[in-house]
């Protein structure tokens, strides 16, 4: 109980709410513009929250991180254009609500729908740290070597159609990070006799070109564009007392959303796809959807907006981060020597608290926000595309260049742009590489801790932690394979589908 | 089965032109870096194999080499798309905003942080084909708007520039300070 007090406490500081404000009202205004999402935000913020505290700057951050989904929903529905990526699935019933005349009903059920998403997220995480408090230090090296390996495999495995191209660029991740000088046996590795590839390559350089830059380079060799949302009119509290006539449709898309979030590699995506399917399987109008279903859409925001709360746990708890912008949060900690793991649930639960009620508060603000500044905001997301390229590219650089005044990590970034740029416009995945250089780093230095304790490799499995997650890699493999040779059986024909084309926000 | 089939087809892409070209060039890139293990890594003798300083990059690179190898089988399968070398000059269009990028990072320690990025911000703008003044103010102020956030605000560390080692006394160690 006074570890919740202690939490509130870390909040109850004027830098800490300027910090929430900040993140939470920039996060939804950088998710409704399309062009710039959360990722490109929190890679340029990142060097610049170094010199925070780290409460400041991980408020700020996850501020970000749990407000552009709400923002993102607006151009989503207003104009076909997904403001973040995950916001895809909901332009999908929410556009042609808009185009039958229903766009303030569609905004006001997707705000509804977030903010039911985004509670029920913090709850589960709140009701569950108790159990991870226990859980946690139960994990040794061993065990977060295999749940980092888990982490690698189901980030591929979830690139379906794309197995191939998601595991060559994890295996590149893993790859990335071995360069430079070994820590333990001082030989260098893949430096080419370069001084600057002695100190590795650094995870920020290499996060700012492939979400930002890329970004930049992106908008300013597309055609020029400006989003044009109309105004919408009426009371945006009506979405509510439509959302309770779709509790159930809400509370499973929601809980889709804390399940997969929890789980390293998987996320928003498989979340909402299965919440999707769930909702038109169990709907009375199932033909409705993808023609304007508020079922669809309220099971499309509501799993999003649950994964962020859902995502910290393996950030916190294991040190492990489960996606993209958790992995970049992650840097944060080391900054700042808090590491994050089964100490941090012993030593600053505090911050976890402090952690947890911030989150609880950004859905708040941004709710509020976004009841009464609707249409401020579809005036403010016409900034012409390659305007926005010009200022990703000045802020890029802030990012880079204050990491360490360096030149050459301004031409490694630029380098990575300019690969983000060419796997963005050929709609692969950057996440792998992300996720392959910070997991195959916990990999590597795990494996070598957990070394002198194994005489055999079955010591590598003979605790029920470790067991259950070498179980669970087996049984993730098998699916896989079993779907394959069901897949082979059926025939099917290849089917086209441009649904993920959503890198390029 | 059919929900397995519906989230099947949900999760399917297709391959836009060019992809084959990247498979070329990633399945090159790779097979070079194997090449190079020898070089490139150590091996201590007597060591155990997990913890030999050649194992990881061995394992990412070989698996790295499996996948791109199959991902350009597929490629080379699929129904080839027209517009691979257009797409291909569109990669290439990306380099002219890099050596932007890079030569704005050469300048901002000679130039100052406010000066370079102000001429930086309306010079990417004209190349970005913005002519109304209403644009070319509108990145004035929003490049003054980012330097005083980060450099006088946050305080973020930022080379402060030569240039400014030319200003009178006083406004010299002001902006030295701030921009």
């Amino acid at each position: 109980m006074e570890n919740l007090y202690a939490g509130l406490e870390m909040l109850a500081r004027w830098d800490v709410v300027l910090a929430l404000f900040v993140g939470s009202i920039g996060g939804v205004i950088i998710g409704a513009i399309p062009g710039v999402g959360p990722a490109v935000a929190i890679a340029i913020l990142l060097p610049a929250t170094f010199s925070l505290d780290p409460i400041v700057g991980l408020t700020m951050l996850l501020g970000i991180y749990g407000s552009s989904m709400y923002g993102g929903a607006i151009p989503a529905i207003l104009i076909n254009t997904p403001g973040t990526a995950v916001n895809a699935l909901t332009s999908y019933d929410g556009y042609p609500m808009t185009q039958n005349g229903e766009g303030h009903r569609a905004l006001s059920l997707a705000y509804s729908a977030s903010f039911w998403g985004g509670i029920f997220g913090i709850g589960c995480l709140i009701l569950l740290s108790p159990v991870l408090a226990l859980i946690a230090p139960m994990f040794g090296s061993r065990e977060i070597f295999l749940a980092a390996l888990l982490g690698i495999i189901l980030v591929v495995l979830a690139h379906r159609g794309q197995i191939f191209a998601a595991g060559l660029l994890a295996m590149f991740g893993i790859f990335l990070q071995t360069v430079g000088l070994d820590a333990v046996t001082y030989t260098q590795r893949y430096t080419f006799g370069y001084s600057f590839l002695s100190s590795g390559i650094n995870l920020i350089v290499v996060v700012l070109g492939l979400f930002a830059l890329s970004q930049a380079f992106f908008l300013l060799t597309a055609p020029d564009n400006v989003p044009d949302a109309k105004p919408v009119q009426g009371k945006m509290t009506s979405g509510i007392k439509e959302l309770m006539k779709h509790k159930r449709v809400a509370t499973v898309a929601s809980a889709f959303g804390v399940v997969l979030g929890m789980i390293p590699g998987t996320g928003e995506f498989t979340a909402q796809f299965m919440s999707y399917t769930y909702a038109q399987k169990t709907s009375k109008n199932p033909e409705l959807f993808g023609k304007g279903s508020p079922e669809g859409l309220i099971a499309s925001e509501a799993a999003n907006n649950a994964v962020p709360a859902a995502a910290m746990i393996p950030l916190l708890a294991l040190g492990i981060p489960g996606e993209a912008l958790t992995a970049m949060m992650l840097s944060v900690f080391y900054v700042h020597n808090v590491i994050p793991g089964p100490q941090l649930f012993q030593n600053h639960i505090d911050l976890v608290y402090g952690l947890y009620f911030a989150l609880i508060l950004l859905n708040v603000i941004v709710m509020i926000f976004l009841l009464f500044s609707t249409n401020l905001l579809t005036k403010i997301i016409r900034v012409p595309t390659r305007f926005l390229g010009v200022m990703i590219l000045i802020l890029s650089f802030v990012g880079v260049y204050s990491l360490r005044n360096s030149l050459t990590d301004c031409m490694i970034s630029a380098a990575f742009g300019v690969l983000g740029l060419i796997l963005k416009r050929l709609n692969l995945p950057i996440v792998p590489i992300i996720l392959g250089m910070v997991l195959g780093g916990i990999i590597e230095v795990k494996l070598r801790s957990a070394m002198p304790r194994l005489k055999t490799p079955f010591d590598m499995i003979d605790r029920p932690i470790s067991f259950i997650l070498f179980t669970i890699i087996i049984l993730v493999l098998a699916l896989h394979l079993r779907t394959l040779v069901k897949e082979y059986r059926a025939h099917q024909g290849p089917e086209d589908h441009d649904l993920h084309d959503s890198q390029t926000r | 089965m059919s929900r397995v089939k519906t989230l099947q087809s949900l999760f399917k892409r297709y391959r836009r032109p060019g992809d084959i070209v990247f498979a070329w060039l990633i399945l090159i890139f790779s097979i070079f870096m194997l090449s190079q293990i020898g070089d490139q890594t150590a091996y201590k003798n007597g060591g155990k194999l997990f913890a030999q300083p050649r194992f990881w990059p061995a394992v990412s690179l070989g698996l790295m080499t499996v996948f791109s190898a199959f991902h350009l089988l597929g490629s080379a399968l699929s129904e080839r798309i027209e517009g691979r070398w257009r797409e291909v000059l569109s990669w290439l269009a990306a380099f002219e905003y890099a050596g932007w990028f890079i030569a704005y990072a050469y300048l901002v320690p000679y130039g100052g942080y406010l000066p370079t990025t102000v001429l930086f911000a309306v010079a990417l703008s004209l190349r970005a084909g913005y002519r109304s003044a209403r644009m070319l103010i509108a990145a004035v102020l929003s490049s003054i708007v980012i330097v005083v956030l980060f450099k006088a605000v946050l305080k973020v560390n930022l080379p402060s520039g030569l240039i400014y080692e030319t200003l009178p006394n006083g406004l010299r160690q002001f902006m030295l300070t701030y921009f």
